[in-house]
C-alpha cells in the first residue's frame, strides 16, 4: 500500500521531522510578515487569477507534454513523456517560482529582490522576472559557476540585474546561498529574498514547491488526455528539488504511479564528492531547515559536486526528505557520464538539448522505461534546455 | 545536607553589574592562531573580561562577516575538531577562572546529538551557549539539554524584533540576553547604529540579566557609547582581526583599553 502524504508543511513549518525555522533573530520578523502576506495572497481569488495571466501570457503555460518517439524506441521499453519546461520563457521551470514570488513582492510592498544561483537558471528567471515588474534586483552566484556558465552571467546582466561572484568556500550554489542571506540580514526591511528552489526556511519550501506545483497539475490531465491514463513512473532530478516537487505534487495521491527523484552522483568514483544528500547524507540544519545533508562526522558541511551545476548542492528541500523516510517517492542517483550520455542520446533522437540537471532523469528514465518495458508510460520531467551547457558537454565528448 | 551549587552564569554577572562594573566580552574563534596561543590568550584576556566567548568553527557561518568567516575557515583548515575545541576551553578554564561562553551554529550541536553536546559542554567547564541560527521557536529541545546540564542558553534580540517578541525574548534568555546592535552580520563599524539603545531599551524592562551589545563594537569609544544604556559589550570581528594579523599583544590591549573605558571608576580606584 502507498503511504499517504501531505504537500502541507505543519505550523510550525515541519514536514514531518523536517523543515522548520533556523534562521538569525534578525529574519524572524521579515519571515513572519512573508508567511502572512503568503496566506493571505494565497486565499485571494485576484492573486490566483493575475498568477494565471502570467503562466499564460508571459511564461507560455501551459507547456507541452511531449512523446519522445524516437528516445523511446533508443530506451527499448515504456513510452518515454517529456514534461517540457524547457519550453517555458526564459528556458526552464524557475520562472514558475520567479514570476509568482515577484508578484508576492509587490503585493508586499518591498521594493528590492535578491537570489542566488547555481546554473544562472534561478538568476535568469529572477532577473527577467524582475524587469518585467521593474524592481531591482542583485544575484549571488559562486565564482565556480560563474565560469562554467558564463553565457548566464551575460543574460541575467543584459536582464539588468546585478550579479555578485562569491568567492568563498565552494565557490558554488551553497556558497551563493550564504551570501545571499548575509545580504538578507542587512536588507530585510525593503528587500526580498527570491528563494530558488524548496529549500530554506519556512515558508519558502511551502511557497516555492506550490508555485511550481503547475508543472504536476498540468502534466496530470496531460496524460489523461494524450497517454490515455496516469504514467506508470515519473522521474525528475533532484538538487534543492523544486522541478521535483512541482511535478511530484501532481501524482503523489495516485498509488500506482511509482514516483523517482534523481541525485546527482558525480563522477561516481568511491569516496569522491557528489551531491546525493538524500542518498548517502544524514539529516542536519543548513540554510533555515532541518533535511538530508552531506556532512562530515563533526557536522561540517561537505563539498558537494556535480557536472550540473544546479544539482550541485549538499542539502535538499525538506518536503523530499519526508518523502524518502515515508517511502512515496524512491530516490536514485545518475553520473556525471550517465547525464552527458542522455544529454547526447536525446539531442540525436529528438532534437532536443536538455539541460545536464534533467539529463540526469533522462538518463533514469531510460532505464525505467525498459525495465517498465512495452505498454507502459514514463514521465520524465525535463527542468530545463541545455544551451548553457553545451561547453561543458563539447568539452566532455569528441564532436 | 550538602548540595552542590554549580555555577550560575547570570547570578554571577549580574552581581558584577549590581556592584557597578561594565560587562566586557571578548570572543575567540578556537584554536587560532594555534592551540596552545588560543589558550594563552584566553588566560590573558580573562584578566580584562567578565566572560570569553568561543567560537566553535562552522563551515556555513551565516550570521558572520568576511573577518570571523576567515577565521572559521583557517581553524578547520588546522584540523580543529567540535571535540578539540571543548578540549581547549578545559584546559583554558584550569588557569582562568573567567566562564567560557560558546558560540556556534545549530548544525555541530545537531551533529553530536544535543544530550551529548550538552553533556560535553558542561564537562568542559563551558557556562552557557550563543546559537546564532536556532531561533526562539525551535530552540526548546536544545533548551532542555542545556538545563539538564545547569547550562545558560542565550537568546539574541534584533532591532527588527517586535516590542512583545523581545519581552518573551528576555524572559526566555539565562546568562544574559544578546542586543543585536544592527542589521547585519558580524563585522566593525565607525559609528553605532541608533537601533542599539532602542533594542536595549525594548529588552531592559523585561528582564534583571545583563543586556550586553553585540556586532560591530570595535573601539573603546563604541564601547563606551553602547554602556551608557547596555549593560556590557561583546567585542568580536575587532579581537579576531588581530588574532588573524598574529597581534596577540594588540588584543589584550584592545580588551584592556576597552574594559577602562567603560569602566572608569574601577582605573581611579586602582590608581589611588
Amino acid at each position: 500500500m502507498t503511504p499517504t502524504t501531505t504537500t502541507a508543511a505543519d505550523e510550525r513549518g515541519r514536514w514531518g521531522e523536517y523543515g522548520g525555522v533556523f534562521v538569525p533573530e534578525s529574519l524572524m520578523e521579515a519571515l513572519r510578515q512573508l508567511e502572512a502576506a503568503r496566506v493571505e495572497a494565497w486565499a485571494d481569488p485576484d492573486f490566483h487569477a493575475e498568477l494565471d495571466r502570467l503562466n499564460r501570457q508571459v511564461i507560455g503555460r501551459p507547456t507541452p507534454l511531449y512523446l519522445a518517439t524516437r528516445l523511446t524506441e533508443m530506451a527499448g521499453g515504456a513510452r518515454i513523456w517529456l514534461k517540457r519546461e524547457d519550453m517555458a520563457f526564459t528556458g526552464a521551470h524557475k520562472i514558475n517560482n520567479t514570476l509568482g514570488q515577484l508578484l508576492l513582492t509587490r503585493r508586499m510592498g518591498k521594493t528590492r529582490v535578491l537570489a542566488e544561483t547555481g546554473a544562472g537558471m534561478h538568476g535568469v528567471a529572477t532577473a527577467a522576472a524582475a524587469a518585467y515588474f521593474g524592481i531591482p534586483c542583485r544575484v549571488y552566484m559562486g565564482a565556480e559557476d560563474t565560469r562554467r556558465q558564463s553565457h548566464n552571467v551575460a543574460r541575467m546582466k543584459m536582464l539588468g540585474a546585478e550579479v555578485f561572484p562569491v568567492t568563498n568556500g565552494t565557490e558554488t550554489l551553497k556558497d551563493a546561498i550564504n551570501e545571499a542571506l548575509r545580504d538578507w540580514v542587512t536588507s530585510v526591511e525593503d528587500t526580498h529574498y527570491v528563494i530558488g528552489s524548496v529549500v530554506g526556511p519556512h515558508p519558502f519550501p511551502q511557497m516555492v514547491g506550490d508555485l511550481q506545483s503547475v508543472i504536476g497539475r498540468e502534466a496530470r490531465v496531460q496524460m489523461i488526455d494524450q497517454a490515455g491514463g496516469l504514467p506508470d513512473a515519473v522521474v525528475a532530478c533532484v538538487g534543492g528539488g523544486s522541478n521535483a516537487i512541482g511535478i511530484f505534487r501532481g501524482f503523489v495521491d495516485d498509488a500506482g504511479v511509482k514516483i523517482y527523484g534523481v541525485e546527482a552522483a558525480g563522477t561516481g568514483r568511491e569516496g569522491a564528492p557528489h551531491s546525493a544528500a538524500i542518498g548517502l547524507g544524514r539529516p542536519g540544519v543548513l540554510h533555515g531547515a532541518r533535511s538530508y545533508l552531506l556532512q562530515d562526522t563533526d557536522g561540517q558541511i561537505m563539498p558537494a559536486h556535480s557536472v550540473a551545476p544546479g544539482l550541485d548542492y549538499p542539502g535538499v528541500g525538506p518536503e523530499h526528505s519526508m518523502l524518502k523516510d515515508n517511502g512515496r517517492v524512491k530516490y536514485l542517483t545518475a553520473t556525471n557520464d550517465d547525464a552527458i550520455d542522455a544529454f547526447r542520446a536525446l539531442a540525436k533522437s529528438e532534437g532536443i538539448l536538455p539541460a545536464l540537471e534533467s539529463s540526469h532523469a533522462v538518463a533514469r528514465g531510460m532505464d525505467l522505461a525498459r525495465s517498465i518495458g512495452k505498454g507502459g508510460n514514463v514521465l520524465v520531467c525535463l527542468s530545463g534546455r541545455g544551451d548553457k551547457d553545451v561547453d561543458i558537454v563539447a568539452g566532455a565528448i569528441d564532436l | 545536607m550538602s548540595i552542590e551549587v554549580k555555577f550560575d552564569l547570570g547570578a554571577h554577572l549580574r552581581q558584577k553589574v549590581a556592584g557597578g562594573r561594565k560587562l566586557v566580552v571578548p570572543y575567540l574563534t578556537c584554536g587560532l592562531p594555534t592551540p596552545q596561543d588560543f589558550i594563552d590568550l584566553y588566560v590573558s584576556l580573562g584578566e580584562h573580561a567578565d566572560a570569553i566567548e568561543v567560537g566553535i568553527p562552522f563551515s556555513d557561518p551565516v550570521m558572520d562577516g568576511p573577518v570571523i568567516q576567515e577565521a572559521s575557515n583557517r581553524a578547520l583548515e588546522a584540523g580543529i575538531t567540535v571535540d578539540g575545541c571543548l578540549g581547549l576551553i578545559k584546559q583554558a578554564l584550569k588557569r582562568s577562572s573567567t566562564p567560557a561562553v560558546v558560540m556556534t551554529y545549530y548544525n555541530p550541536i545537531h551533529s553530536a546529538g544535543l544530550e551529548a553536546f550538552a553533556a560535553k559542554a558542561a564537562t568542559a567547564g563551558v557556562s552557557g551557549l550563543i546559537v546564532p541560527d536556532l531561533p526562539f521557536e525551535e530552540c526548546a529541545e536544545l533548551d532542555r539539554a542545556l538545563v539538564a546540564q545547569e547550562l545558560a542558553l542565550i537568546q539574541l534580540v534584533a532591532p527588527t524584533t517586535p516590542g512583545e517578541r523581545a519581552s518573551m525574548l528576555a524572559a526566555a534568555s539565562r546568562g544574559w540576553v544578546y542586543a543585536v546592535s544592527r542589521m547585519g552580520v558580524t563585522g566593525m563599524q565607525n559609528a553605532l547604529a541608533s537601533a542599539a539603545s532602542e533594542v536595549v531599551n525594548r529588552i531592559k524592562p523585561f528582564t534583571d540579566l545583563p543586556v550586553l551589545v553585540g556586532v560591530g563594537i570595535s573601539s573603546p569609544a563604541l564601547a563606551t557609547e553602547a554602556c551608557r544604556v547596555a549593560d556590557g559589550v561583546i567585542v568580536g570581528t575587532a579581537v579576531v582581526k588581530r588574532v588573524l594579523d598574529d597581534d596577540l599583544p594588540g588584543v589584550v590591549a584592545l580588551i584592556q583599553a576597552i574594559s577602562e573605558a567603560v569602566n572608569p571608576s574601577e582605573l581611579k580606584i586602582e590608581n589611588r
